[in-house]
């Protein structure tokens, strides 16, 4: 089934403006647990990829190992025509630069404002930059991502949920990225909020021209914003593909996961639109 | 990528023209903001004709200079285009300025009103959990099942049974010191025995007890404080509250109580290793036999030497633990603030041990304990 599963582009030998993130073979391992086992993926420059899978199937810690996170145990990882499998810690600072990531929680500096966080990775690769402009471009990043301007001078303890992610996709896209890697941006939002951050993300990839990573388990998600999905399932990426072509796919798993009533009424609502 | 942002001002009727070149993104624009804040002539258009790439934040250049001159934006390109006017969607006209320290003058005094302040908040804080701690015990005393005896018994391995090598390699250590530069002093006398009394009385009395309540503060209060801090900040401790189980008798009794059983007991292991220290160097070098040191410790240390430390033991365990437990609690906001916190827990403890041993010094002379 699997060989069925694999979708054509891994035919395409394709250089890295095509596919700024390749992965071959990947190999993660914990102790006994195997989680990735000879996983392979492809992403096209400026699409939105979205990557579903059971809990416990290793969506985190797919994108852990592409963001050099996490050191697989075998196989290989290149961003953006770096390879991230081979690189030293201070080789691969050059596309550290290239990327944003959004975690889980936000992973915001607590001791810092928000306006603060933005400015970290702007100090960090661009001490040449003054403070006044800083402060400029920390507070449109913060209005980019749709907070009020007030929500700047806000510590990440005085907010909410949703604005802390906000906040943390602000800082994602500080150093105005190629690559964004959100994890599960939509969870624990309500659906009015939710929605508005997949525009909100659909929005600035349209208008930056970026590549997202986006792990979701949210089905609107998938359904509203995502180019193409990839589904991660026995250890592997088991078919990547437009929501409709994995439909047609005879896969359990994916059967379940989209036709289920969550599933079908996610896209119900897709196709009233 | 070589191409660096640059600008010349074309000169004409009714404004000039800034006509700009070069790369117009993060990296790159940091000289040119400087440059362009300076421009003091009226500007009619800005000319991004010559602009081979542009981020958001060259894009907030010419916006900026847009917004702040009136002059028109002309020979954007696409994306130029849709990245000004994603920018001018969100530009509020609100420009944060860095934020400025206070003058000298204002902050000292502002830092000091704020420690006074601060102080007394801590006080009557303090207080109130020792409050709290008495009505939990007593609640505890009259429902003995609640009592968690495993959390204890845990609790009092970490503090006490984990603890033994440490300390018993300082006190050991500390021995010897005494011992040593006692029995330098006595020999002017001809008083060397003596090392035997300077030894027995000094641990027994005052060091062994007082270096166990630094170093349980070191190693125990301020795990006190980061744990319990840490639950606080990921909302264990809310969680805890929520389904019933009370933070002061799952968190805070336990550690508490195993705090002051097990002090006097290391407060007294601490003494006998610093005796073991003395006749071990009164054997090395004053000719003392090991056993008969210790046969003479028995005849010159009086019994209430050791009562002295056992008494000590508890309350500064107590102080130890409570310094621990109230400042892990304190925690609000954020991970500086464990630090903080832990920090505090153990500056507290160990200062308020000695103050508080100077004033058992009075009191047990007083009573003639001396």
């Amino acid at each position: 089934m699997t060989a069925l599963c694999r979708a054509p582009e891994y035919t395409v030998s394709g250089d890295a403006d095509a596919f700024p993130i390749r992965v071959r073979g990947l190999r993660n391992e914990f102790g006994d647990y195997v989680v990735h086992d000879d996983l392979d993926l492809d992403v096209r420059r400026g699409e939105i990829l979205g990557v579903v899978g059971g809990s416990g199937t290793g969506k985190s810690v797919l994108m852990r190992s592409i963001i050099g996170l996490q050191t697989p145990v075998a196989g290989s990882i290149e961003v953006l025509g770096q390879s991230i499998t081979g690189a030293r810690d201070d080789a691969d600072i050059a596309i550290r630069c290239r990327w944003g990531v959004l975690f889980q929680g936000g992973a915001l500096f607590s001791t810092l404002t928000v306006a603060e966080n933005v400015e970290v990775p702007l100090r960090e690769f661009y001490p040449d930059i003054d403070l006044r402009l800083l402060a400029e471009i920390a507070h449109f990043k913060v209005r980019l991502t749709g907070l009020a301007g007030e929500a700047a001078v806000k510590y990440p303890a005085e907010l909410s949920g949703g604005m802390r992610k906000r906040a943390g996709l602000a800082r994602a896209l500080a150093l105005d990225p190629e690559l964004l890697f959100l994890d599960e941006p939509t969870a624990g939002l309500d659906p009015i909020g939710a929605a508005a951050f997949d525009q909100l993300i659909r929005g600035l990839q349209q208008t930056l021209g970026l590549t997202v990573f986006l792990i979701t388990h949210d089905l609107d998600t998938l359904h509203e914003i995502c180019d193409r999905v990839a589904v991660l399932a026995d250890k592997r990426v088991i078919a990547v593909g437009t929501i409709p072509e994995l439909l047609a796919l005879d896969h359990p798993w994916i059967q379940s996961y989209f036709k289920g009533p969550r599933g079908r009424a996610a896209a119900s609502v897709r196709h009233l639109d | 990528m070589s191409d660096v942002p640059d600008f010349t001002l074309i000169p004409a009727e009714g404004g000039d023209t800034l006509v700009l070149t070069g790369a117009m993104v993060v990296s790159r624009v940091g000289p040119l903001d400087m440059r362009l804040r300076a421009i003091a002539t009226p500007l009619a258009q800005i000319d991004l004709a010559g602009v081979t790439t542009i981020d958001t934040v060259g894009a907030w250049l010419c916006c900026r200079l847009s917004r702040d001159t009136g002059a028109a934006i002309i020979n954007a390109d696409d994306v130029a285009q849709r990245l000004i006017k994603a920018l001018q969607g969100v530009d509020d006209g609100v420009t944060d300025e860095p934020v400025r320290p206070l003058p000298t003058w204002l902050r000292v005094p502002s830092e000091v009103g704020d420690a006074v302040v601060g102080m007394g908040h801590g006080t009557i804080g303090v207080l109130g959990f020792i409050g709290q701690i008495v009505m939990a015990s007593g609640s505890m005393i009259r429902h003995p099942g609640r009592i968690r005896a495993r959390a204890l018994v845990h609790q009092m391995e970490l503090v006490g049974v984990n603890a033994l090598g440490i300390i018993g390699l300082m006190s050991f250590l500390v021995g010897i010191v005494i011992a040593q530069q006692g029995a330098v002093e006595l020999r002017q006398f001809g008083a060397e025995v003596y090392t035997v009394n300077l030894v027995g009385r000094l641990t027994l009395r005052e060091l062994g007890i007082l270096m166990t309540a630094i170093m349980v503060a070191g190693r125990s209060g301020s795990a006190f404080a980061a744990e319990i801090g840490t639950m606080k900040l990921t909302e264990e401790v809310d969680a805890m509250r929520t389904i019933g189980v009370s933070p002061m008798e799952a968190l805070v009794l336990p550690r508490v109580f195993a705090t002051v059983l097990m002090m006097p007991l290391l407060g007294v292991y601490a003494a006998l290793m610093g005796i073991i220290g003395g006749a071990f160097l009164a054997q090395l070098t004053l000719g003392i036999p090991f056993i008969s040191f210790i046969a003479r410790i028995r005849t010159v240390v009086p019994v209430y030497d050791v009562w002295v430390g056992l008494i000590k033991g508890p309350v500064f365990g107590l102080i130890v633990a409570l310094a621990g437990c109230y400042q892990g609690m304190q925690v609000e906001s954020n991970a500086e603030e464990v630090g903080k916190r832990t920090t505090a827990a153990v500056v507290m403890a160990i200062f308020t041990v000695i103050v508080l041993d100077a004033f058992f010094a009075v009191f047990f002379s007083e009573v003639n304990w001396g």
